[in-house]
């Protein structure tokens, strides 16, 4: 049976023109959209959290559907490595905001649709005045904290659904939280892994079209929720293996414990999520990434190591100083780009620290791509007794940078 | 019995998306895995030896949480576990992916 989730928020539904009418005729002579439905579609409004790999696809089919209102959730720029799997960005819009390059892109689909963009990071402060003016949130983030941010503003905006999308490698998983009647996404996650113990940086990566499988599969729940057809993705959570092509399904209950949405909630406003998922506040708006890159770039020691720049690198090998420098990223990034050092991927280091035993009391240089990685082994060495160990600051990345302009960046 | 292994711990089975495991219940089950992959039981247990509260373990397609016998729960060969990570990724997976 059809479940109506959203209630009319209507009571007189918007008319549609002529040339609207004959753009939107696939959906007209479907009995179950119809006019009606085509009116309530134009009638909604959606949030799209990230216009990234799974926003971008997300939004363009809503816009393509004939969604009235898409509000866009970006702070980023466009970047060339983003088109891969962004399709709603292209070369030309490259270092342009992302709300705005998508806004091209969705207008020049449809110019009946209303664009309205928050170029800002969604934080605990604006997240509650950005949701009221929406009927559906989709969550297309890429990090615990905004995870947990929307579902907890989804909730204690009166159960606004959340059309949930998240990606990993060739992994994917949907499902629809924060309605009334089903589970939120802490039922399932209460709380977030704390950093590093799932590992992500080093298996990193998606394959491109993932999310966008993923991202088409919001998109579809989210005019199922509007028009009131079909049976949504509440209370299940969907798997998707890209590799395999398998599609799995498993129960989701809501959780009468569930601190946000649970019959005793203990969380009854925004928190700061930053410190729930365990993680430093970014210094200042910008990629994660970049802020915590800047962070550690900046500082001359990070928790007891010494961090050393890329120039100084280039100095000591120039001068032929004695120091061994090693490589802790996964053997596939090694013909990317190299600084001809030998490797160890950081997740292999305990268990192989034998080999470079031998360099325990000489100076260890340790890098990596973004010196992220790298900071990460060289607080294992310094456990197991090396006594001289510093982190290459910025990694392959500054080295492209600032010492090697030919050396491609990843 | 055959666990599902998720992409993100795979880098502790070798690679291997499926392992079969021999065990009556699930305890048992998860516990053939961590022996014979002793890499992942950091990742699924606290040093406690709880299950940890981020990682959710499925029997065919119910979560362990709400079976009445939980963890003790009976198992036959033709179940499958299921190990359903946290994942995070979705807007630019450089932040989250590649760092």
């Amino acid at each position: 049976m059809p479940i109506a989730t959203l209630e009319p928020t209507k009571l007189e539904l918007p008319k549609l023109s002529n040339d609207e009418i004959a753009r939107y005729s696939r959906h007209l002579i479907l009995p179950e959209v119809g006019m009606e439905g085509q009116q309530k579609l134009k009638a909604a409004k959606v949030l799209c959290v990230g216009t990234g790999g799974l926003g971008a696809p997300l939004s363009l089919y809503l816009a393509a559907a004939g969604i009235g209102t898409i509000g866009l959730v970006d702070f980023d720029v466009v970047d060339a490595s983003n088109l891969q799997r962004q399709i709603i960005h292209s070369t030309s819009t490259v270092g342009k905001l992302k709300v705005d390059s998508a806004e091209i892109m969705l207008k020049g689909l449809n110019p009946y649709l209303n664009v309205v963009k928050h170029n800002t990071m969604l934080t605990s402060a604006n997240a509650l005045e950005i949701f009221k003016d929406y009927d559906v949130i989709a969550d297309g983030t890429d990090n615990f904290q905004t995870r947990y941010l929307v579902n907890d503003a989804c909730v204690l905006s009166g159960n606004k659904p959340n059309a949930y999308g998240s990606i990993f490698r060739f992994e994917g998983q949907a499902s629809v939280f924060a309605t009334k009647e089903g589970p939120c996404y802490r039922c399932l996650y209460p709380e977030p892994p704390p950093p590093g113990l799932v590992p992500s940086c080093a298996e990193g990566g998606v394959l491109g079209i993932l999310p966008g499988l993923v991202g088409v599969m919001q998109a579809t729940e989210v005019i199922k929720l509007i028009l009131g057809i079909g049976e949504p993705l509440i209370g299940r959570l969907l798997l998707v293996d890209a590799l395999g092509m398998n599609f799995r399904q498993l129960k989701l209950r809501k959780n009468p414990d569930c601190p946000v949405c649970g019959t005793h909630p203990t969380v009854t406003e925004l928190i700061d999520y930053d410190q729930f998922c365990g993680i430093e506040k970014p210094k200042s708006v910008g990629p994660l990434e970049v802020s915590r890159d800047a962070a550690v770039a900046e500082a001359p020691v990070v928790d007891g190591i010494p961090q050393i720049s890329v120039e100084e690198l280039k100095r000591k090998r120039d001068a032929g100083e004695n120091f061994f420098l090693l490589d802790v990223r996964e053997p596939h990034e090694v013909p990317i780009a190299n600084l001809g050092a030998p490797l160890i991927p950081v997740g292999e280091l305990e268990k192989r620290i034998g080999e470079i035993a031998s360099h325990k009391n000489d100076e260890v240089i340790l890098h990596c791509r973004s010196g992220s990685r790298s900071q990460k082994a060289a607080l294992v060495l310094k456990q197991h007794g090396f006594t001289n160990v510093s982190n290459l600051a910025g990694g392959v990345l500054a080295w492209a940078d600032k010492i090697d302009p030919t050396m491609p960046k990843y | 019995m055959k666990i599902n292994i998720p992409t993100p711990l795979r880098a502790y089975t070798g690679s291997q998306p499926t392992v079969t495991v021999a065990g009556a219940t699930i305890a048992e089950a998860l516990n053939s895995l961590i022996t014979n992959h002793p890499d992942l039981k950091g990742h699924l247990y606290t040093p406690e030896g709880k299950l940890r509260s981020f990682v959710n373990i499925y029997l065919n397609d119910d979560d362990i949480r709400y079976l009445p016998e939980k963890e003790a729960t009976a198992t036959s060969d033709k179940d499958e576990l299921t190990i359903i990570p946290s994942i995070a990724g979705g807007l630019n997976l450089s932040a989250e992916g590649a760092i």
